[in-house]
């Protein structure tokens, strides 16, 4: 099975030595193989939200289910194979010499090895359409390519749920367009952490505003977009002459 | 400026037995300071230490204006030492190093023994013992840190430049006698110091400014202790900095001419004056050029022994604090 | 020299793309020939100049074989100058047996020992050059680990390479900007600008360490690295690569023995 449900109950967490609380329970169901967009203003608590979907910030109170697999320290290896996390930034995520050691850092961590392994870099850069940059160097990729390569770097290995943070962030038209290409081609439950918000009424049918470390609202994208006051309230801002209600 | 006077020793610059004697010693030191920093760092070792690496690496391509068109470069090993602490610190200098010599002809292969050891290994560990004797005179605030820096890295240079004709004196591959070398390498890199230590005073200050949490040799203060900074104008700094290294330097100087008499004691106390008679002994153990035909070769021994014992102390000396500072560095 | 500096790209610009038996030969293998070429270079007597002549031949070949061009190789050993200013010094200054030349009093030791680090140096850096104009950095790396240099080391030196070209273009924009506001100094009292922006530069670096890190605990990094390597160099790259120290050990035995 290549898409699992996800399911995050009363999550908080407050960061050490700060007063407020970064997530102030966050209650969400996905159903496997959903794509949800994840809006909402800077500081909101998303990218804390996305790290806990990782195992990457200790769970301090609530729950949070993957597939079956319940998160807890016993079975981290696993959690992080299920989910596969893209980060904002491709240049942290692609810290190998070469675009193949990347691809293979994941599914080597988890014991692939030899030839299996090699099929399995080669299969995921054809999947995402990168099979030329096999042994490129990361830094010399544009930021579309960058992009796809860090996307391949989960993907390589098997994940349920795919989490990505600002994919369309510092990408050309055509290399967003391609990334959406991508992206609705692939079969995993995905949680998209974005400010591009007609990318995500395209990809995404359902949206999820965080704000202040709470949900504040849930729902078919079109309909969220269409609300001004709901976006005026949480500092989301349509491009100028953007109507979602005609797309 | 200093770009050339980096230190950056090609091949054949010391005899073959000094680059076998030193390389085997900086292995062993970058050995052992990788398994010390991999205690410090845990599983972040890799990334942070090679993060840094690169970083020192482009703050030495990056020229600063020295006086009217001449730029110098940080050299960075005690910079490294108090960001990072003394082990994490000497093992990235010492990647910097490496890496130099080994893909960018920077530096020759066969001399990485010395240039490991006198740039990353004496400037971090020296630079370490002067920065935590400096703090203890100095306010325990964000100022005092940064003041220890400056000091730390400027006295940090000088060592290495001594340490540098010390293994002239063993390895010398040229007719040039150690006074010579020393005064020549010792002199012109107190006026480098000035440069080191100002650019590391203000680097060090500005990630107090920023992240005080992030500099390793002021894990000791408390956030209060952390935001207080004196204002201290860039001028009086640098006019501050050029006496105390003219002080420095005539000390030195008289030291060395004026008193061959007290250094003549030292060195029969330290056991130099033998080895000096012992003709034998004398060609293997130390190059004939730095001792033949020189006159006073007693001095120059003399003057060897004695900072000798100074980059050895203050080597020493940052080891052992960095190991009893260790257990706190490691909460960083 | 300081924009040249600080907005070129400093790892790009190693690597010469050619096809070459240099080239192509296993990074491990190039790697202790260059080691046991150069050690021998520097093991010889400076009063066998034949040897070096050898030496030299020898290295140049290697160059006209690997397809990197002359001008590069020169432009490069330009990093070597500086301590060709200090040996060209020595025989002013140096003591011992005078000789005039052109009525100049010059020490005999002292021109020796010029000779020496002059040619030692130049063989050496000429051979480092020859390295990384024709291996690409991971292959050096790989070629490192395959020789059991400590993983750790060579991931540390893997990380610095991957990120150095990142963290020189941060500088050269922040120096760009400082530029853009009329920030020209010209006195060590003037840099606080520029140091502060290594200063920030410092922070920007610990902090995309960690992110990095954590990039790496997602994907399931427990703290050690993972072998990735698979084809090891062949016995015809081993005796290939082995023909240029060969040369060299033959060389050196030959002018001690003499």
């Amino acid at each position: 099975m290549s898409c699992a449900p996800l399911s995050v109950s009363q999550l908080r967490f407050t960061y050490p030595g700060e007063h407020h609380a970064a997530l102030d329970g966050i209650d969400l169901e996905v159903t496997a193989g959903e794509r949800v967009a994840l809006l909402g203003p800077n500081g909101s608590g998303k990218t804390t939200f996305v790290m806990h979907l990782n195992g990457l910030l200790e769970l301090q109170n609530g729950a949070i289910t993957i597939g079956d697999l319940v998160m807890s320290e016993d079975n981290l290896r696993e959690i992080r194979r299920r989910v596969g996390a893209v980060f904002q930034d491709a240049d942290d995520q692609l810290f190998m010499p070469t675009v193949r050691d990347d691809v293979a850092f994941g599914p080597a961590n988890l014991g692939v090895a030899g030839d299996e392994l090699d099929r399995l870099v080669v299969e995921t850069l054809e999947r995402v359409g990168a099979g030329a940059l096999i042994d490129r160097s990361p830094h010399h990729l544009s930021g579309g390519e960058k992009r796809r390569v860090a996307i391949a770097t989960v993907l390589s290995m098997s994940p349920h749920l795919l989490v990505l943070d600002e994919p369309t962030s510092g990408l050309d038209p055509a290399g967003r367009r391609e990334l959406i290409d991508l992206l609705v081609s692939l079969p995993q439950t995905q949680m998209i952490v974005t400010h591009d918000l007609p990318f995500a009424l395209q990809i995404c049918p359902r949206s999820v505003i965080i704000s202040g470390g709470r949900v504040v609202a849930d729902g078919p994208t079109r309909e969220l977009l269409a609300d001004t006051a709901l976006l005026a309230q949480h500092r989301l801002e349509l491009p100028f002459g953007f109507d979602p209600t005609r797309v | 400026m200093t770009s050339v006077l980096a230190m950056h020793a090609p091949d054949g610059f010391l005899e073959p037995a000094v680059a076998l004697v030193t390389g085997v010693l900086s292995v062993v030191v970058i050995v052992f300071g990788l398994r010390v920093a991999g205690r410090e760092l845990g599983d972040r070792q890799i990334p942070l230490a090679g993060i840094a690496a690169a970083f020192i690496f482009a703050a030495q391509m990056f020229n600063f204006p020295v006086a009217a068109g001449t730029t110098g470069h940080l050299l960075g090993g005690a910079l490294a030492a108090i960001l990072l602490g003394p082990w994490v610190g000497m093992v990235v200098v010492s990647v910097v190093v490496v890496v130099q010599a080994l893909l960018f002809a920077d530096g020759g292969l066969t001399a990485l023994g010395y240039n490991v050891l006198n740039m990353a290994v004496v400037t971090a560990f020296g630079g370490w013992a002067v920065f935590r004797l400096a703090r203890r005179f100095l306010p325990r605030n964000s100022t005092g840190v940064v003041g220890a820096s400056a000091l730390a890295a400027g006295v940090s240079v000088v060592l290495s430049a001594a340490a540098f004709s010390i293994e002239w004196l063993f390895g010398a591959s040229a007719p040039v006698p150690f006074d010579t070398v020393f005064g020549a390498m010792v002199g012109v890199h107190v006026l480098i110091g000035i440069g080191e230590a100002v650019l590391t005073g203000l680097v060090v200050g500005a990630v107090m400014a920023s992240r005080p949490d992030l500099v390793a040799g002021a894990a000791d203060l408390d956030a209060e202790q952390r935001a207080q900074r004196g204002k201290v104008g860039m001028k009086p700094f640098v006019i501050g900095g050029v006496l105390a290294s003219i002080v420095f330097a005539t000390v030195v100087s008289q030291f060395a001419v004026d008193n061959p008499d007290g250094l003549e004691k030292v060195a029969i106390d330290q056991g130099f004056i033998e080895s000096g008679t012992d003709h034998a002994l004398d060609s293997f153990i130390f190059a004939d050029y730095a001792t033949s035909g020189v006159g006073n070769e007693t001095l120059s021994l003399a003057i060897a022994g004695l900072f000798g014992t100074v980059v050895t102390l203050a080597v020493g000396f940052g080891l052992l604090s960095a190991s009893r500072s260790g257990r706190r560095a490691a909460a960083i | 020299m300081s924009g040249a500096h600080a907005h070129g790209s400093a790892v790009d610009s190693l690597f010469v793309e050619a096809e070459s038996a240099v080239h192509g030969l296993a990074p491990e293998a190039k790697l202790v020939a260059l080691v046991g070429f150069v050690v021998a270079a520097a093991l010889t007597p400076r009063t066998s100049v034949w040897a070096f002549g050898v030496y030299a031949v020898a290295i140049w070949l290697v160059v006209f074989v690997s397809h990197v061009p002359v001008r590069v190789v020169l432009r490069r050993l330009a990093v070597i100058v500086p301590f060709v200013i200090f040996a060209v010094l020595i025989p002013f200054i140096g003591g011992g047996e005078q000789t005039q030349v052109l009525g100049v009093s010059l020490s005999v030791d002292g021109l020796w020992a010029m000779w020496n680090i002059l040619a030692k140096a130049s063989i050496g850096a000429t051979a480092s050059i020859v390295l990384s104009a024709t291996t690409r950095v991971p292959d050096v790396l790989t070629g490192l680990t395959r020789l059991r240099v400590p993983r750790v080391l060579v991931a540390i030196i893997a990380f610095m390479m991957r990120y150095l070209d990142l963290l020189v273009r941060q500088l050269g924009r922040m120096r760009t900007s400082m530029t853009a506001r009329c920030h020209d100094p010209r006195w060590l009292w003037q840099v606080k600008p520029i140091a502060s922006s290594a200063g920030a530069l410092f922070v920007r670096s610990y902090e995309r360490g960690e992110r990095v890190h954590q990039a790496m605990l997602a994907r399931g990094y427990t703290g050690t690295m993972p072998t990735l390597d698979r084809r090891p160099a062949t016995a015809v790259d081993w005796s290939r690569a082995a023909s240029l120290p060969l040369v060299a050990v033959v060389t050196l035995i030959v002018a001690v023995v003499l």
